[in-house]
C-alpha cells in the first residue's frame, strides 16, 4: 500500500492514475497516523512551494521524518522533491523537511549572457544517471522527461541525475530510502512510468 | 537539452474529432480518445483537445471524452473550448486534464487567468490567442489583432500587448494561432510568432499552417517557438510525430527521440 499525501497541490489525480495503472494499491491521506504506519509514501505536487506549509500545519512533516527514519520508502514529485531540501526562495518562511542540504532557487534570468526563459517547460534529458540509483534502474543518460517549474534544487552528493537548463540542477535526488524527482513521471511517457514502476516494486 | 515540443491537436465537435480549413470547413476524423492515444503512441510530446461544440449536450459529452482520453494518457494533456469560469476549469481538471486553454473568456474577463492559476498553478493555464495580421498597416505584424468567437469577431486588441498582459496575469504558456495560415498547410506565421516569443518570458506554442517538416524547422528557428501544434498534418496520415521528429533532428532541431 502506497500512502499518497493530499495537500491540495495539483497533480494528485494524475499521479494516482499512473500508480494504479501500474497495479499499485494506493490510499490518499492527510493523516499523520497513516504516514507513521506507512511503508511507502508519495508526495506529489505542482505549483507554489507555499502549499507545503499545510504539511507542517497538519503535523505531516514530523510524521514523515519519523517514518523515513524507520525506513519507509519516500518519493517526492516536483514541489515534493523541493520540499526534501531546506526550503525555497519561493516561500522563504516555509521550511522544507531539511533531509537534504541546500535551498531551492529560481532559474536565473540570464545564463551565459543569453536570456533564459522561465518557467522551464517541456521535455529535457537526464544526465549523469547514478549507476546505483534504485529509482532510475533501467534508465540511461539521455532519457527524456517532462518538466514544468521555475524553481530548482541544487546539485549535491545525493543527486542521482541532473538536467541542464541554465546550468545543471538536481533532476533526481536519492539517498537510501528517500527519493525525489523534479520532473513529472506521471506525464513522462515510458521513462516516467519506468521510474514509478521502480518505486512501486521497491 | 530542452527540446522543442510537437503537440498534436484534436479539434472536437459533439464528441468527434473534426478539422476545419481557415476555421470553416469541417471534416470528420475520428474518436478523440482513440486519436489521443494513437498520437501519444506515435511520439507526440503533448496532446491538446479543443472543443468547438456549440450545444449544451455537447458540453456533457466533452467531459466524458476528456475522461476517456485521459484514462491511460501519460503525456501532458490540455483541454480548451468553452471554459468560462474557474468552476468550468475545475470540472475539466477533475476529468483528467493537466492544463486548460482559455481564449474568448480570457479576453472577456482577464481576471479568469489569475483565478484558475491560483487554484491550479500558472503551469495549468494556457492563454490561446487567435490572431490575424493587420492588412494595410505600416506594421502588419506589430499591429496584428486578436480575434474571438472561433475567429469570427475582431476585438481591437493587439496580439503582442495581449500576450504580455496574459503573462502578467499569470498565464503559463501562450498558444498562438494564426488565422491567416490556419489549415492552409503552407507554413506557420513565423514573423508573428517570433514577435510574441520575444515579448514574453513564458513558452509560446505556434499553431496554424503546418504542412511539412520544413515548416516546423522554420517556426522553431526563425519563429522562435518553444513548441508547435499540428492537427490535419497527422490526421490524414501525412506523417506522424516520430517521423516528423526524425526529420527535425536531421535538420538540427533538438527533439525528444527516441519517443
Amino acid at each position: 500500500m502506497i500512502q499518497v499525501i493530499d495537500y491540495k497541490a495539483g497533480n494528485l489525480t494524475s499521479v494516482l492514475k499512473a500508480l494504479r495503472y501500474l497495479g499499485a494499491e494506493t490510499h490518499v491521506t492527510q493523516s499523520p497516523e497513516d504516514i507513521r504506519g506507512a511503508s511507502k509514501i508519495v508526495l506529489p505536487g505542482v505549483g507554489h512551494f507555499q502549499a507545503t506549509q499545510l504539511l507542517g500545519d497538519f503535523g505531516l512533516t514530523e510524521a514523515v521524518r519519523e517514518s523515513v527514519a524507520k525506513g519507509a520508502w519516500f518519493l517526492g514529485i516536483c514541489v515534493g522533491l523541493q520540499w526534501l531540501f531546506e526550503g525555497s526562495t519561493e516561500a522563504p518562511s516555509t521550511a522544507g523537511l531539511e533531509h537534504f542540504a541546500g535551498m531551492c532557487e529560481r532559474f536565473p534570468a540570464l545564463y551565459n549572457g543569453a536570456e533564459l526563459k522561465s518557467p522551464h517547460v517541456g521535455w529535457n534529458s537526464l544526465e549523469g544517471v547514478r549507476a546505483d540509483s534504485k529509482l532510475l534502474r533501467g534508465i540511461d543518460d539521455g532519457g527524456f522527461v517532462y518538466y514544468t517549474h521555475s524553481w530548482r534544487a541544487p546539485v549535491s552528493e545525493a543527486t542521482a541525475a541532473t538536467t541542464n537548463y541554465g546550468g545543471a540542477f538536481t533532476a533526481v535526488v536519492e539517498r537510501e530510502n528517500v527519493m525525489g524527482v523534479q520532473f513529472h513521471p506521471e506525464k513522462s511517457a515510458a521513462v516516467g512510468m519506468r521510474v514509478l514502476k521502480n518505486f512501486v516494486e521497491l | 537539452m530542452l527540446t522543442k515540443r510537437i503537440i498534436a491537436c484534436l479539434d472536437v465537435r459533439d464528441g468527434r474529432v473534426v478539422k476545419g480549413v481557415q476555421f470553416v470547413d469541417i471534416v470528420d476524423a475520428g474518436d478523440p480518445a482513440e486519436l489521443a492515444h494513437r498520437h501519444a503512441a506515435a511520439g507526440a510530446d503533448e496532446i491538446v483537445l479543443l472543443d468547438i461544440t456549440a450545444t449544451h449536450e455537447g458540453r456533457g459529452t466533452l467531459l466524458d471524452t476528456v475522461k476517456r482520453a485521459a484514462a491511460e494518457l501519460f503525456v501532458p494533456f490540455t483541454v480548451g473550448g468553452g471554459i468560462r469560469s474557474a468552476e468550468d476549469a475545475a470540472a475539466v481538471f477533475d476529468a483528467g486534464a493537466d492544463k486548460v486553454s482559455i481564449n474568448s473568456s480570457a479576453i472577456a474577463r482577464p481576471e479568469l487567468i489569475g483565478e484558475i492559476g491560483r487554484s491550479f498553478g500558472a503551469q495549468a493555464v494556457i492563454v490561446a490567442i487567435d490572431a490575424r495580421q493587420a492588412v494595410g498597416s505600416a506594421d502588419p505584424v506589430g499591429d496584428a489583432e486578436v480575434y474571438v468567437a472561433g475567429g469570427r469577431k475582431p476585438t481591437g486588441r493587439k496580439v503582442v500587448e495581449w500576450a504580455r498582459e496574459a503573462e502578467g496575469r499569470g498565464a503559463g504558456e501562450i498558444l498562438l494561432t494564426s488565422m491567416d495560415t490556419d489549415g492552409m498547410r503552407s507554413g506557420f506565421d513565423c514573423e508573428l510568432t517570433a514577435r510574441v516569443s520575444e515579448a514574453v518570458q513564458i513558452p509560446v506554442i505556434a499553431s496554424g499552417g503546418a504542412g511539412s517538416a520544413a515548416h516546423f524547422v522554420d517556426v522553431f528557428g526563425r519563429g522562435k517557438a518553444d513548441a508547435a501544434l499540428a492537427a490535419s498534418i497527422f490526421h490524414f496520415g501525412v506523417t506522424d510525430s516520430r517521423e516528423l521528429k526524425r526529420e527535425l533532428r536531421r535538420a538540427g532541431v533538438s527533439v525528444r527521440l527516441p519517443c
